[in-house]
């Protein structure tokens, strides 16, 4: 029997030029003009702050790993453009764009970069673990799928207390191969809960592609029909397609408080990381093809233009706010204090920072 | 006082936490329905329904994980791991998330679960379900452990342990599981990082945890009745945070230490020990420290010679004999 065809790209990919075909979608209609702005400008300003953290990074200002979000942006801006109080969410290390999207500020993410002490984590986490519990952002977490398991717990949480509520758990098309990812999906759909497992497929696991990677027939989403759960692919250059399927995800968490497996479909522009020289594993031609024809912000800036939401010279003033934002950003990073040396053995333990006659626990717990 | 077992001790534990806290929910393979592989959740389903007390499936990386994440937002799950040994498939839930996610994020976020279950050997079931890793463990900054020796040191750990806003990794013993003592029925806890003196001596201070403070202080026995010998037993109970004044004392006192556990010794808990030991009491010492540890191979599974790879009385004994010399 001949193996079912692998597929890489939705149908809607294929032809991305013209109106988006969900702009109709009640869930898009329903958007006021001020709304549409928002989210447009919430996309750019994912894009002018990643652009601006690769000047960082090579002027040596940030450390360790640096994944970026250009490209994907329609990703993390669709699908957290619909969430509400009681929805939570949590991803892999490629988080900037999430936590921009929950409303977390350019400065605390830019001075978590360097490694300040402004920054989001105190200088403790950087890049790969951004956290913004009070925005209901769980990170950020640094091994891949690791974090699935996690999602799977906090909607658990939600429907242990009774909230009409979800956990959008993400992760890269890399992670679907892990077995914490595999055991969640389980426990996720045996016990109906309301998660949104969103595998982001950019087409590469850091540099090996999508057919060297995974067995599988059709999409990777259709994994989710052997623990009996919903799945959908989604165009994530659209981000008016991503709303729109993603609406039906969650109204089945909130409604029914049963789990998806969305898949949507993205490309990263730049490598998996800035320590990735990107010369292995795909072409230039690739890249200035999505660059050109499919980049989410540019498609969704001429979709509004042609709605009249926007106009040239309002992108233009969104466009300069952002990079003015994310310059300032970057002088606040520059500027800000270096966590201190007695900061090392801070916030390791809930009780030694909060030592009080209730204290469940004594004795040496940090060691010389 | 009510004397009941190391067991029922457990459960007493649980049952009140979960009295005391709709937070609390007792998770892990064949605890519900089954009554708990080992008995220790028996009836703790009829009593507080399939919401509080839940069966998983064989999936402790996913129903580990599962926990953790619930307990960010402030569920308090005690998970039961069937044997310590399982861990090794979760490791990096417990390990990377559940130890990290506090310091990671600055302190914006806790992870108060418990982790429970038997670590130990000597139940003739090979090396793959013989793990005792309380030294692994709590040599990761960020997880704390306990190893409770006694019924009355298990309910009050336990219930330290679940209030407690860290993750806490309570390591048991399926051979101490029958094993009574007296236990009260009211609330207490045993504080986590307080040792305490299961037996006062004057000559040599051997310091235990977990089942072999119970090999120690029958060893203790045989040096009194057949050397003289007067042991003190110094039972750790917590190894991390770790009672460090108490072992000091107890040492400045007998001038003499002998470490006793049922780790492998490379690496086990007693090498913090001796170094704490020399560092802070050298000048006290009256001989070098002397070491019982399980001989150093995987756990065997003949029963005859498993029986003497774990440390038994009269191979303590023998040690203590020389640090006494």
């Amino acid at each position: 029997m001949a193996k079912p065809a692998i597929i890489t790209h939705p149908e809607s990919l294929k032809n991305p030029a013209g109106p988006s075909e969900y702009s109709k979608h009640p869930v898009n209609t329903s958007l006021t003009k001020e709304a549409k702005i928002a989210l447009y400008t919430k996309m750019a300003r994912i894009r002018h702050f990643e652009q601006r953290c690769i000047r960082i990074y090579q002027q040596g200002k940030i450390g360790g790993f640096l994944h970026l979000y250009v490209g994907q942006e329609a990703v993390a801006a669709g699908t957290i453009s619909l969430l509400g109080k009681h929805d939570h969410i949590i991803t892999g290390y490629r988080d900037h764009g999430h936590g921009l999207m929950v409303g977390m500020s350019m400065k605390e993410c830019m001075a978590e970069l360097t490694g300040k002490v402004t920054g989001c984590s105190k200088g403790k986490g950087g890049s790969m673990h951004y956290f913004a519990p009070d925005k209901n952002y769980w990170g950020g977490h640094g091994i891949v799928g690791g974090q699935a398991p996690l999602g799977t717990g906090l909607a658990y949480a939600v429907k242990y207390r009774g909230e009409k509520g979800s956990c959008f758990t993400y992760m890269g098309d890399g992670a679907v191969n892990q077995g914490a990812v595999h055991e969640a999906y389980n426990l996720a759909s045996l016990w109906d809960l309301p998660v949104v497992f969103v595998v982001e497929n950019n087409g590469y696991s850091m540099g090996t592609s999508q057919e060297r990677s995974t067995a599988h027939p059709g999409c990777l989403a259709k994994r989710a029909e052997g623990y009996n759960m919903a799945w959908d692919m989604i165009n994530g250059h659209d981000v008016y397609e991503v709303r729109a399927k993603t609406a039906a995800a969650l109204k089945r968490a909130h409604e029914e408080s049963k789990p998806t497996v969305l898949e949507i479909f993205t490309y990263r522009y730049f490598g998996h990381s800035m320590a990735d020289p990107d010369k292995t594993y795909r072409d230039k031609e690739e890249i200035k093809e999505y660059r050109d024809k499919k980049d989410p912000v540019l498609l969704f800036e001429q979709e509004l233009l042609g709605e009249k939401v926007l106009t040239p010279e309002l992108v233009e003033s969104i466009n300069a706010a952002a990079m003015e934002e994310a310059d300032a950003a970057a002088v606040f990073a520059d500027e800000s204090p270096e966590p201190t040396f007695s900061d090392i053995t801070k916030h390791i333990y809930w009780e030694e920072d909060n030592r009080s006659k209730k204290s469940t626990s004594s004795g040496t717990i940090i060691f010389e | 006082m009510p004397i009941i077992s190391y067991r029922e001790a457990l459960r007493a534990a649980m049952r009140d936490e979960l009295k005391r806290d709709e937070n609390v929910v007792i998770m892990g393979e064949e605890v519900a329905q089954f009554n708990g592989a080992y008995k220790i959740t028996e009836g703790l389903l009829k009593e507080f329904g399939p919401k509080r007390v839940v069966d998983t499936p064989i999936s402790e990386a996913g129903f580990i994980g599962l926990g953790i994440g619930a307990s960010m937002l402030g569920i308090r799950p005690v998970m039961e791991l069937m044997f310590w040994s399982f861990s090794y498939v979760a490791f990096d839930q417990i390990v990377n998330n559940a130890g990290n996610i506090r310091y990671m994020s600055g302190g914006l976020i806790n992870c108060p679960i418990v982790i429970r279950g038997p670590a130990n050997g000597g139940t003739n079931v090979g090396a793959t379900h013989s793990h005792t890793p309380e030294a692994i463990l709590a040599s990761h900054p960020g997880i704390k452990v306990v190893c409770p020796a006694t019924p009355y040191d298990a309910k009050g750990l336990l219930k330290a342990a679940i209030r407690d806003n860290d993750p806490v990794y309570v390591m048991e013993n399926t051979i101490l599981y029958n094993d009574k003592g007296e236990v009260p029925d009211e609330d207490y806890i045993v504080p986590i990082g307080v040792a305490d003196i299961k037996r006062v001596g004057t000559d040599l201070t051997i310091v235990a945890h977990g089942r072999a403070v119970i090999t120690s202080l029958k060893a203790a026995e045989i040096l009194e009745k057949e050397h003289g010998v007067s042991v003190e037993v110094v039972d750790l109970r917590s190894i991390r945070p770790l009672d460090e004044e108490t072992i000091l004392a107890s040492v400045r006192k007998t001038h003499r230490a002998l470490l006793v556990e049922e780790n492998k010794p490379f690496c086990g808990v007693d090498a913090q020990v001796a170094y704490l030991i020399q560092a802070r009491a050298f000048d006290e010492l009256d001989a070098p420290i002397g070491r019982v540890s399980s001989i150093d191979a995987p756990q065997i599974y003949s029963k005859k010679l498993e029986d003497l790879q774990l440390p038994y009385p009269a191979r303590v004994v023998e040690a203590a004999l020389k640090v006494l010399a």
